[in-house]
């Protein structure tokens, strides 16, 4: 059995994990797909015999019998009725909002509380809250998958260079990283957001600059340790590179703690984006975000359709994240056989 | 009788393995017994078992690990088993005292020598402080420990590791102790010290009429002062009886094999060859920052590791090069090795080494090789053996393609006693032993012509040792190649080498042929070695 195949077989030993992994994997997928799942627009429209994906091209109203040449309007009552006349169809996703469309029937103020059409209840401007949550998670998700890659990448090469090499190299960047880490994130964050139009790519970039630091320590005390071991000892006498022994001697013997802390990296990356939001400093208006939806929830205190199922959620998805981890650091540790 | 251990079994019972907890039997209805005054050696190697016996005596498993046992353990003719925590935890310390083995780890470096001296005795023997301190220093004075007074208030670190042992005893003594355990008391330890500390366990059990179980590997130091002794295989006691009849007419075939196992014959005489290496001059010094000093917290300290060292090697021998540890044995190999930075020259063939850069040394890399001493961290846990062992032929580009060179790989393997499948396998699916061949293994398919062996034996059991030795031996008979043998072992030098140089704080205080050296030590501290190793 290989290396990697006994460490998941170790892995799934540990029942919680391995059901927080498939539970959040199934989650996640399921965001994926979060156009098919819920959407304003139908998945498949067919009318006289032809077939209509309104999701993939968008169709004037006049396509379906409308009157208007602007683009149809799936839930208007009025076409809704030509196209569920008899020779026409239509496939709805499960959950008939997106997560920008405003339920414009509402006869209850916004935010409305949950009702069979809003199953989760709107937001405070009649959008659906089931809708962003999910198109929310989606971003939390795929917005901390990349800043824990983007981090684990840079953290891993600086804390490499400054193990391998050791002595002045080292020393500067220590003292540089004591440096950079004493900068104020949060301020600087409040600074670009005046300057720069707030984007999902700005905070990533902003994010990333700082979150490289805390692995960076871990992997720099792993290649100095194995920096003295025999076995590296032995390929320099070999003639081997120093890059190459970095690579294929002192990486795979100091992935243990990345590999340990990535869905911890993971839950904190996405608890920074949510703080973000909720401050109002994070992704533009419009954009779904768990962060805003508590934000509302805080504004809107009587409207607990907002702050419990955000909270739910959130709070849902890191504790998956933790009990991952949890399997994964047990999955690594060395001193279990 | 003050200790009887009587059919003794235990089982250690895993339950995080698989689905149901499985046992598995370490000991096998042991049976042994101490009397006051005499020492019981208990002797195997590595797993056999010795230490888990020890622990057992104190119940000191228990708290770490599950287990089950069956049998007897009586102290006095009590049974431990039946005493309370209570008592149990008087009989620790109090009664009955271990020594363990190693030093650096056994004391709490933040606490002072003084500090964890002056425990046992405010905790088990009810004396006033003050009673205590002139207790602490006794006991030091009485380990030889040099100016007691003042260490008192050193910490661990500041001694060196003879001195801890020694504190470590002065510890298990300070409440007269009627047993003391000493699990492998000296294998840490250089052989002048070790045979110091085994000094002073002997005068200290006459002193106290101590009974002593020696739990140890090492069967020279049995001979010297056990008084009966139990050989130890696979949780079984195989043989037993007073040393010298044991010594002299081993029953047991795994007796016979342990005590013909003690390294012995002398390497294959040599003809005259020119020189393959010709060091000379050669220095190494490494800074160490001593703390304090400028503002910049600089104060450093220059030590000589190496220190002007000459030393000859003809094409084709082995020459052995011994010294305790910190002689700067280790740090002549890697300076040949060009892997640290040294003065004078290193002439191999006819190029000298010093002047070459990086690239242009790489050609020479794979004709001087080397093999450390812990085959556990010599070999990367996350590659297989076949990459292990390839690695050298892809940087050298030898061998023609990946199915050449594992063809390569698998006969190397095969030359070092291991089977051709376990290039597929990881390191610690293998023994000690094992790794060490394919260490040598990495080596050898490079087909240098000089090796760096440092300590390669070292950390292995005597029957593992030997089976090292004997294949080191048969495979320079075959391709001709140069020995470096680096090791504190003198049997084992003795054993292996045509030619050896003592090291001693980074010189070469003696060298010449070995036979000669070794009928007619000049040097006062060669002698002092010699008589250290071999008691004559």
């Amino acid at each position: 059995m290989g290396f990697g195949q006994r460490r998941w077989h170790r892995f799934k030993r540990n029942r919680r994990g391995y059901w927080s992994l498939l539970i959040f994997g199934f989650f996640f997928v399921l965001s994926l797909c979060a156009e098919l799942v819920s959407n304003d627009v139908p998945l498949l429209v067919s009318h006289e015999g032809r077939l209509y994906f309104p999701l993939l091209n968008s169709y004037p109203e006049t396509t379906f019998g409308g009157e208007f040449e602007t683009e149809a309007d799936y839930l208007d009552p009025y076409l809704l009725e030509k196209l569920t006349a008899p020779g026409s169809w239509l496939l709805f996703p499960v959950n008939r909002h997106s997560f920008n469309s405003i339920n414009l029937d509402l006869t209850v103020p916004v935010p409305s509380p949950p009702t069979r059409t809003n199953l989760l209840g709107t937001d405070d401007r009649g959008r659906d809250v089931l809708a962003r949550l999910l198109y929310g998670f989606r971003l939390s998700i795929l917005f901390g998958l990349a800043l824990t890659l983007v981090g684990t990448v840079v953290g891993v090469v600086a804390g490499g260079i400054q193990g391998f090499l050791g002595g002045r190299t080292d020393l500067f960047f220590q003292r540089f990283i004591e440096i950079w880490g004493a900068m104020p994130e949060l301020y600087l964050l409040i600074i670009f957001a005046s300057i720069f139009k707030p984007s999902i790519l700005l905070l990533l970039v902003l994010l990333s600059l700082f979150s490289w630091m805390g692995l960076s320590d871990y992997v720099r005390a792993e290649f100095l340790k194995g920096r003295n071991m025999e076995y590296v000892k032995a390929a320099r006498a070999l003639g081997v590179s120093g890059v190459t022994i970095m690579v294929r001697h002192l990486l795979p013997n100091g992935m243990t703690p990345v590999i340990t802390f990535l869905p911890f990296r993971m839950s904190a990356s996405i608890l920074a984006l949510t703080s973000l939001d909720f401050l109002g400093l994070g992704v533009p208006p419009s954009t779904p975000s768990l962060g805003e939806l508590l934000a509302q929830g805080k504004a809107n205190i009587d409207a607990w359709w907002l702050s419990l199922s955000t909270f739910i959620v959130l709070v849902g998805t890191l504790v998956l994240l933790i009990f991952i981890g949890e399997a994964l650091r047990e999955t690594f540790d060395p001193r279990k056989k | 009788m003050l200790l009887t251990i009587d059919n003794f079994s235990l089982s250690f019972i895993q339950d995080d393995s698989g689905p149901e907890p499985t046992e598995t039997q370490v000991l096998h209805k042991v049976s042994l017994d101490v009397s006051s005054g005499r020492t019981t050696a208990l002797v195997g190697e590595s797993g056999s078992g010795k230490s888990v016996t020890a622990l057992s005596i104190l119940r000191l498993l228990e708290d770490t690990s599950n287990t089950v046992s069956s049998g007897r353990i009586l102290f006095k003719g009590r049974d431990v088993f039946s005493l309370s925590p209570k008592q149990i935890r008087s009989l620790r310390g109090n009664h009955v005292s271990m020594i363990f083995q190693e030093p650096m780890t056994s004391l709490n470096p933040v606490y002072t020598i003084g500090n964890q001296l002056i425990e046992p005795l405010l905790l088990h023997r009810a004396l006033t402080k003050k009673e205590a301190e002139i207790e602490a220093i006794h006991l030091l004075e009485r380990t030889g420990i040099p100016d007691p007074r003042s260490r008192l208030t050193a910490y661990p670190h500041q001694l060196s590791g003879g001195q801890r042992q020694r504190v470590m005893i002065a510890m298990a003594l300070a409440c007269r102790p009627a047993l003391l355990i000493a699990d492998e008391p000296t294998t840490a330890l250089d052989v002048t010290i070790q045979a110091q500390i085994l000094n002073l366990m002997q005068d200290l059990q006459e002193e106290f009429n101590m009974g002593i179980l020696l739990i140890t590997h090492d069967l020279a130091m049995v001979k010297r002062i056990a008084d009966q002794v139990h050989i130890m295989q696979n949780g079984r006691i195989v043989e037993q009886g007073p040393t010298d009849t044991l010594f002299d007419n081993p029953q047991e075939s795994y007796t016979i094999h342990l005590l013909e196992s003690v390294p012995s014959g002398e390497p294959e005489p040599l003809a005259a060859q020119r020189p393959l290496l010709d060091i000379s001059h050669l220095s190494c010094q490494f800074k160490i920052k001593t703390g304090g000093g400028g503002f910049w917290g600089g104060g450093k300290k220059i030590i000589q590791a190496v220190d002007n060292v000459n030393l000859i090697i003809p094409e084709g021998s082995s020459c052995g090069i011994v010294g305790e540890s910190g002689s700067g044995k280790t740090t002549l190999g890697m300076a040949i090795l060009k892997l640290v930075k040294s003065q004078g020259s290193i002439l191999f063939g006819d190029r000298d080494l010093q002047p070459l850069s990086t690239r242009t040394m790489r050609p020479l890399r794979k004709e001087i090789q080397v093999v450390f001493q812990d085959p556990f961290s010599s070999l990367s846990p996350r590659m297989t053996v076949g990459q292990i062992v390839e690695e050298g032929m892809k940087v050298h580009k030898l061998g023609g393609n990946k199915e050449q060179r594992m063809i390569l790989v698998q006969a190397a393997l095969a030359e070092v006693g291991l089977e051709p499948e376990h290039i597929f396998r990881y390191p610690h699916e293998f023994s000690g032993g094992q790794r060490q061949r394919i260490a040598i293994a990495r080596a050898i398919v490079l087909k240098p012509r000089l090796l760096i062996l440092d300590e390669p034996t070292s950390a292995l059991d005597m029957t593992i040792q030997k089976q090292i030795i004997d294949l080191l031996k048969g495979l320079q008979e075959k391709y001709g190649m140069t020995y470096i043998f680096i090791s504190h072992d003198l049997r084992v030098i003795r054993a292996m080498v045509h030619q050896v140089a003592v090291m001693h704080e980074g010189r070469i205080v003696e060298s010449g042929p070995a036979s000669e050296l070794f009928a007619l030590p000049r040097h006062p501290y060669t002698k002092q070695l010699f008589q250290a190793a071999f008691g004559t």
